[in-house]
């Protein structure tokens, strides 16, 4: 399954033209599953995490806060507890069951995935060959080409249809071995029973309150990185790259000239 | 579908027929192992069991973190004030005197013991952090008698799997299973912060387990119920928590 995305990969980003005319294979079926398994997930995290984020949208540093102490800082949006003083005149209902039963298992199948993708991009040569940075890709010369190319709005050539290039490579790498680590871990971290088992899991971060605060701005993060990585999709040429995630195959030059 | 044979869909029936069979097998395993928690139904079922299944497996003995006394909060939060009725502030005033723990339930001798009794028995104290399904927190230290202590004494019977509390506010009662019930830091508890437990922390006895989140720490506990099944309790789901929509299990 691999091997068959292998061949046209390494010889096609050299160049557009040497792109074949029949539709070819870009992605495999771990990574098109995965994928998709994931970005469900992941929205059903957000939706459920903002839900509880409303029951106290207030922050604090170290091991301890509550209404009580000082805060962090506090979101200024209505609260869903009426023990949570607010300026608005009301409270929203409490979402909190539901929110917080589809977060733990969003979570499992996110995890499941994550160790189904993270065990073959490690064994195969997935994150050999796609993602880490080819040699030259991390010279400020590489960086600073594609970067530009950015910034002008210059259209995606065809070859990146087929590899990616050096910035994505760098933000798929921190998205996949920086925030989702760190965004398990912290959540982890929040949990009495997990870290009665393990404390260090949670005194790393200062404390219970210190790793929620993480965990928001971690999730902060991975929202922006998914705007962005929408948005680029859709300049980068909607049909083709959605194509290439679900059917696995980029299409004849032809069909998206 | 004629791009699968024959065969390809013999080797798939075989193959969804053993994994079904072996997800069977699974469950009767872990339910005997008391891996299975009492609200494993509906949708959000599997995602329970796994949390309750893999937290059971590795943090059957583990402690709750406890803290030096430099950090107990200056501040706790009661989240909630004592109960308005009757019954509760005759009690209160009575310095709760007359305040009565009943042990029933699959237990060799069933009692009632009042707060001086339970604090005459062998006491525990412990700095812990109670943090709410919210997300705010506190530290305090509580001092109580453990829960193993009290079914030493009432003596449970070898059937027994879980243990039920119950409230005199009757829309809170909860439950915990063995392991949670017999682990040392699993209190009844009479004291915080060096004195009796004020009316809005759950005076004059509040249910401590600091392995779970605050609200399986439920507070004017009149009652201990052992048994082996949670079917006969509300509607069978193991506490008032999943009845409000809300996990048995609260380790997360």
């Amino acid at each position: 399954m691999a091997d068959s995305a292998r061949a046209p990969v390494s010889a096609i980003s050299k160049s557009a033209a040497e792109a074949p005319a029949a539709s070819a294979p870009r992605h495999t079926a771990i990574v098109r599953v995965t994928h998709w398994v994931t970005a469900l997930c992941f929205l059903a995290l957000l939706v459920s995490g903002m839900e509880i984020v409303v029951s106290h949208p207030r922050f604090y540093w170290g091991e301890t806060g509550n209404v009580l102490t000082p805060a962090l800082f506090a979101i200024p949006i209505p609260s869903s507890r009426a023990s949570y003083p607010t300026r608005f005149g009301y409270v929203l209902p409490d979402q909190n069951g539901w929110s917080r039963y589809l977060h733990f298992q969003a979570a499992w199948v996110a995890i499941l995935a994550g160790l189904l993708y993270a065990g073959y991009g490690l064994l195969g040569s997935h994150f050999r060959r796609n993602l880490f940075p080819r040699s030259g890709d991390l010279s400020w010369r590489a960086l600073w080409g594609v970067t530009s190319n950015h910034l002008r709005l210059k259209r995606a050539s065809e070859g990146e249809a087929w590899s990616y290039n050096p910035l994505q490579r760098v933000t798929y790498l921190s998205v996949i071995f920086i925030l989702f680590p760190l965004v398990i871990w912290t959540g982890l971290a929040m949990s009495p029973a997990v870290v009665s088992t393990v404390p260090s899991i949670v005194e790393v971060f200062g404390g219970q309150q210190s790793a929620r605060t993480i965990h928001f701005f971690v999730t902060v993060f991975l929202v922006v990185f998914l705007l962005i990585h929408v948005a680029m999709i859709w300049l980068a040429g909607f049909r083709i790259r959605m194509r290439a995630m679900v059917t696995g195959r980029v299409g004849p030059r032809k069909e998206h000239a | 579908m004629s791009r699968f044979s024959r065969r390809q869909w013999i080797t798939a029936g075989l193959g969804a027929a053993a994994g079904a069979s072996g997800l069977a097998m699974a469950a009767k395993i872990a339910d005997r192992y008391g891996l299975i928690p009492p609200d494993h139904g509906g949708i959000y079922g599997v995602g329970e069991t796994l949390t309750y299944a893999a937290q059971r497996l590795l943090t059957s003995h583990s402690l709750a973190r406890e803290f030096p006394r430099s950090q107990i909060s200056a501040k706790p939060f009661p989240n909630g004030d004592p109960p308005r009725d009757e019954v509760y502030r005759r009690l209160l005033a009575g310095g709760f005197a007359d305040w009565r723990l009943i042990v029933d339930g699959m237990v060799a001798r069933p009692a009632s013991f009042s707060v001086a009794d339970l604090k005459s028995f062998p006491s525990r104290s412990q700095i812990t952090h109670l943090a709410c399904e919210e997300g705010w927190s506190y530290i305090a230290e509580w001092m109580g008698v453990p829960v193993s202590h009290i079914l030493d004494v009432v003596g449970i019977l070898p059937q027994a799997r879980y243990v039920v509390y119950f409230s005199i506010q009757r829309e809170w009662w909860d439950s915990v299973d063995m392991a949670d019930a017999l682990h040392p830091q699993t209190l009844l508890s009479y004291g915080m912060n060096g004195g009796d437990i004020p009316a809005a922390h759950g005076g004059p006895i509040r249910f401590r387990v600091p392995r779970q989140l605050g609200y399986k720490s439920v507070k004017y506990i009149t009652r201990l119920t052992v048994t082996d099944n949670l079917k006969a309790f509300g509607s069978g789901l193991g506490s008032a928590a999943p009845e409000g929509g809300y996990a048995w299990y609260a380790g997360i």
